[in-house]
């Protein structure tokens, strides 16, 4: 039967009068839609498999390629649009779960592109980041309750294990399998290089990067990959992941042919088997549960390392929050819908959670009525994408955030959202060693540097235009925010008011 | 338009203040000149002063010093006055009508302590008992406003040049230890006197000039503890930290200028270790109260003054001795204005405290 036709999303447009037949295009693609045909000795493309990764297009030598939408169109409807057709087609098929990865393409609000920041005029100098001293630097943990004294009446730092950083970015978890070794390396190096903090995800750590452990999060998921003794003691903090803002609610699936050598050592798991993270942690079935995992690993650590617990952003957000705020850990992640992911279940990905800075804005709130802010540090995440959206995020009362899609991009990820089918062009979320090689570590990490680099030069430019010399200042700050064509709702939310008041 | 409590308004400012260490105790007059010098750094829309050692008869009982909008909301605050306190004494707060001072509310003045029993059963020390209360009265009734609630001090403010409010305050007429001094060029016409300065709560009171930037992250976090920023002034929000950090977290006032006026990290890691600790862990336990932006501010406290600048000392201030007397002030003008000669002139270095007090226990 022919309904399931099914058509190609992209296609590619090869300008015949500059392409020279090099085959750059053919050795490039992992998906094999460039062909030569020796018959008529010009390259043939099949658009079919196109993800339009846009890797041809770069490395083209004579910018011959193009990759355009395909245009064939289905009848218009507005509420039957194409894609819910071939969604529906494709599971009339396959009887099977729709898979997608990166987070939500979906055109839900941005709150982040809603909001304006305030700079000084004539009341209140602004200050130049060139000529005075500008702190970016913050630090994350539990801070304490009460001042503590020797004999001699001095203050004991009784502050042991925060997180310090050079600026308030972190690169969020991803795990080795999901993501390549080169790219684990780059995000480790530039962590190391920048003084910040990147995150293991779920996967275990490489005995490799054991080197960078003073710049790693080691996470703790409910499959429990790759975690013992050493992993845990490697890592400058420990992660509890709970939950993840593209796949609230669900566990995780990595497929058997990821689980390759390595992969399948640092997880500690058969190779070939698919890993398998169920839903829930089957020790965690209720807040007190929680609390004894988070001391478990303060007891395992020596109570040297800040424990985080990072939850995605779900309606009870603020209540879930405060409880955790309770458990003894001393960070909180929160990732918002919009944040990424390797592989989840489309419908999950598109329409469970809510976004972060709704999340964020009622969680600083509720901890700050309850009077236990100042307890814990907040980290959102969940579709940072540029410094703008840092600063907005610590006006609002983040610590710090987490980025993750924004340093796969710098890493050379175009966007593809195909991540699930393990054959990433850029040598990012693939385990084939062909593959892996086109992305070099040490080019990586630089770029890293540099675009962290970059946003730090922003932060503090808009910081200095607000007259602000420390982000601590900036924090929770939010009468340096603005709505921007909002409803009295929202605003509320977020607890901002709007441009013009 | 929006009443001042509703609205930020940010203002520029003149501070000044004297203390005699030794503890002999100056008539309001000195402090009014010196303010009066700096004319052009306020604009008639607010001036106030803060006296310590003023209230030797009462020292040991709070003195609340009250606005009222009318005869319903003083009646409504005595009430709760008198449920929570026993009332020494109580009387109108004595002023002289002049034609520079209008539109002027009920002004009271009540000497109080509070009642055994109701201190018993709030399981709080005294302080923590009046400053709740304090925040119960100026929160819950409208028309409302305690402006001074400290022991042997007293806060004098209005809408007003300084120089025309001490008039009608009449404060030569009262004897203190140490003033402070402030007048105010809000940039925006409030008309309500409870948004001039010095702002107080308990024993501290606080003149300010300045406008920070960091406001909005000190008052949200000032605000988990139990006070209430209700005219989002700068100087109100300042004066609830110093409180916060000396009376609650029982930081020496040393530190505590360490928190609010915090040095740079590439100082603290330069430092000697022991500074280096303190530093850091300061800095990490409160950073939301570090304050930046513009800021010159006098801390007036029981046996002393403590004045101090932002880190990056944006704004102008100059200190002064002469034998037992410390003047400090916005511009050098207002010191020379009430002493001629000096035994040691400075500007003291931003983030840096200058901390007075009486010699001994003179308090
Ligand atoms: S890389 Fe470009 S020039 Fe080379 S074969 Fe492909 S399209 Fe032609
Ligand atoms: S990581 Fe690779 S596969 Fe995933 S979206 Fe980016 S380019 Fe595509």
């Amino acid at each position: 039967m022919p309904i399931n036709y099914e058509d190609n999303i992209y296609e590619v447009i090869r300008n015949r009068e500059r392409c020279i037949n090099c085959r750059v295009c053919e050795r490039q693609c992992a998906n094999l839609v460039h062909k030569y045909s020796a018959e008529t000795g010009e390259m043939v493309s099949d658009s079919m498999t196109c993800v339009d990764c846009q890797r041809c297009v770069s490395l083209c030598p004579t910018k011959a390629l193009k990759i355009i939408k395909n245009i064939n169109t289905y009848r218009d409807n507005a509420n039957w649009s194409e894609s819910a057709i071939k969604s529906l087609y494709k599971q009339a098929e396959s009887g099977g779960v729709l898979l997608s990865s990166m987070g939500t393409p979906e055109p839900y609000p941005v709150y982040w592109d809603k909001i304006l920041i305030n700079a000084s005029q004539v009341t209140n100098p602004s200050i130049d980041p060139l000529r005075e001293p500008m702190e970016t630097r913050v630090s994350l943990s539990r801070r304490p309750q009460n001042v503590e004294r020797d004999g001699e009446g001095n203050i004991v730092n009784t502050i042991k294990n925060a997180l310090t950083l050079s600026v308030p970015i972190m690169f969020s978890a991803m795990s080795y399998g999901s993501i390549s070794y080169n790219a684990h390396k780059s995000l480790a190096i530039a962590a190391k290089k920048l003084g910040i903090f990147y995150n293991t995800g779920e996967g275990g750590l490489h005995r490799d990067f054991y080197e960078y452990g003073a710049n790693t999060i080691v996470q703790v998921a409910s499959g429990r990959f790759g975690v013992y003794k050493d992993y845990l003691d490697a890592g400058a903090a420990v992660e509890i992941k709970m939950g993840q803002g593209a796949k609230p609610g669900i566990g995780g699936h990595l497929p058997g042919e990821k689980i390759v050598d390595d992969v399948s050592k640092t997880r500690m798991i058969p190779k070939g088997t698919d890993a398998i993270s169920p839903a829930p942690h089957h020790d965690i079935y209720s807040i007190e549960d929680l609390r004894q995992l988070v001391f478990s690993l303060k007891e395992a650590t020596n109570y040297t390392k800040p424990v985080i617990v990072k939850i995605a952003a779900v309606h009870n957000i603020a209540a879930i929050a405060s409880g955790i705020a309770r458990s003894g850990a001393d960070i909180i992640a929160i990732d918002g819908f919009r944040g990424g992911t390797g592989a989840a279940p489309t419908r999950i990905r598109d329409n469970v959670g809510i976004p972060v800075e709704l999340a964020l804005a009622c969680v600083d709130t509720r901890l700050r009525e309850e009077g236990i802010r100042n307890d814990i540090a907040l980290v959102v995440g969940g579709s940072i994408r540029n410094s703008a959206d840092i600063v907005k995020a610590v006006a609002l009362g983040a610590d710090a955030v987490y980025i993750a899609t924004g340093a796969l991009l710098a890493l050379g990820c175009h966007l593809c959202r195909s991540c699930h089918l393990g054959k990433c062009n850029w040598g990012i979320a693939t385990q084939n060693p062909e593959l892996v090689k086109r992305l070099n570590p040490e080019t990586g990490s630089v770029r890293l540097i540099n675009l962290v680099t970059a946003w730090k030069h922003e932060i503090e430019e808009m910081m200095g235009g607000m007259g602000i010399n420390s982000i601590e200042a900036l924090r929770g700050n939010r009468l340096m925010l603005r709505g921007i064509g909002l409803t009295n709702k929202e605003l509320e939310i977020l607890g901002i008011y709007h441009a013009g008041e | 338009m929006k009443k001042e409590g509703q609205i930020r308004i940010p203002s520029g400012c003149a501070i000044s203040g004297i203390i005699n260490k030794d503890g002999r105790r100056i008539d309001g007059s000195g402090i009014s000149k010196s303010i009066a010098v700096m004319h052009d750094r306020s604009n008639g829309l607010g001036g106030g002063f803060a006296g310590y050692g003023i209230y030797p008869e009462y020292k040991d009982y709070y003195a609340f010093h009250i606005f009222f909008t009318d005869a319903e909301a003083k009646r409504q605050c005595e009430t709760f006055i008198e449920s929570h306190f026993d009332i020494i004494n109580q009387s109108e707060l004595p002023t002289k009508k002049i034609p520079e001072i209008t539109d002027e509310p009920l002004i009271w003045r009540y000497f109080v302590t509070p009642r055994p029993a109701k201190l018993l059963e709030s399981q709080l020390d005294e302080e923590e008992y009046t400053l709740r209360c304090v925040f119960v009265m100026n929160t819950r009734y409208s028309g409302v406003f305690v402006f001074s609630s400290g022991k042997n001090m007293g806060v004098f403010k209005a809408v007003g040049f300084p120089e025309d409010v001490a008039r009608f305050y009449r404060l030569d007429e009262y004897a203190g230890y140490s003033w402070i001094a402030h007048g105010r060029y809000p940039t925006n016409t409030p008309g309500w006197w409870g948004g001039a300065h010095p702002f107080a709560i308990l024993d501290f009171s606080v003149v300010h000039n300045g406008e920070i930037s960091s406001y909005d992250a000190n008052r949200r976090f000032i605000e988990m503890f139990g006070y209430k920023c209700t005219l989002q002034t700068d100087t109100e929000v300042i004066t609830y930290i110093w409180d916060y950090l000396v009376r609650r977290k029982k930081l020496t006032l040393t530190e505590a200028a360490e928190v609010i006026a915090a040095p740079f990290w590439e100082k603290i890691n330069a430092m000697p270790d022991k500074d280096r600790e303190r530093l850091t862990y300061l800095r990490t336990a409160y950073p939301s109260l570090l304050v930046t932006g513009p800021f010159s501010i006098i801390v007036g406290f029981k046996g002393g003054l403590l004045a101090l600048n932002d880190r990056l000392k944006l704004r102008s201030m100059v200190a002064a001795e002469k034998n037992q007397t410390v003047y400090i002030a916005s511009e050098e003008c207002a010191i020379r204005e009430i002493e001629s000669s000096f035994d040691k002139v400075w500007a003291p270095v931003g983030g840096e405290p200058v901390l007075v007090r009486l010699n001994g226990d003179l308090s």
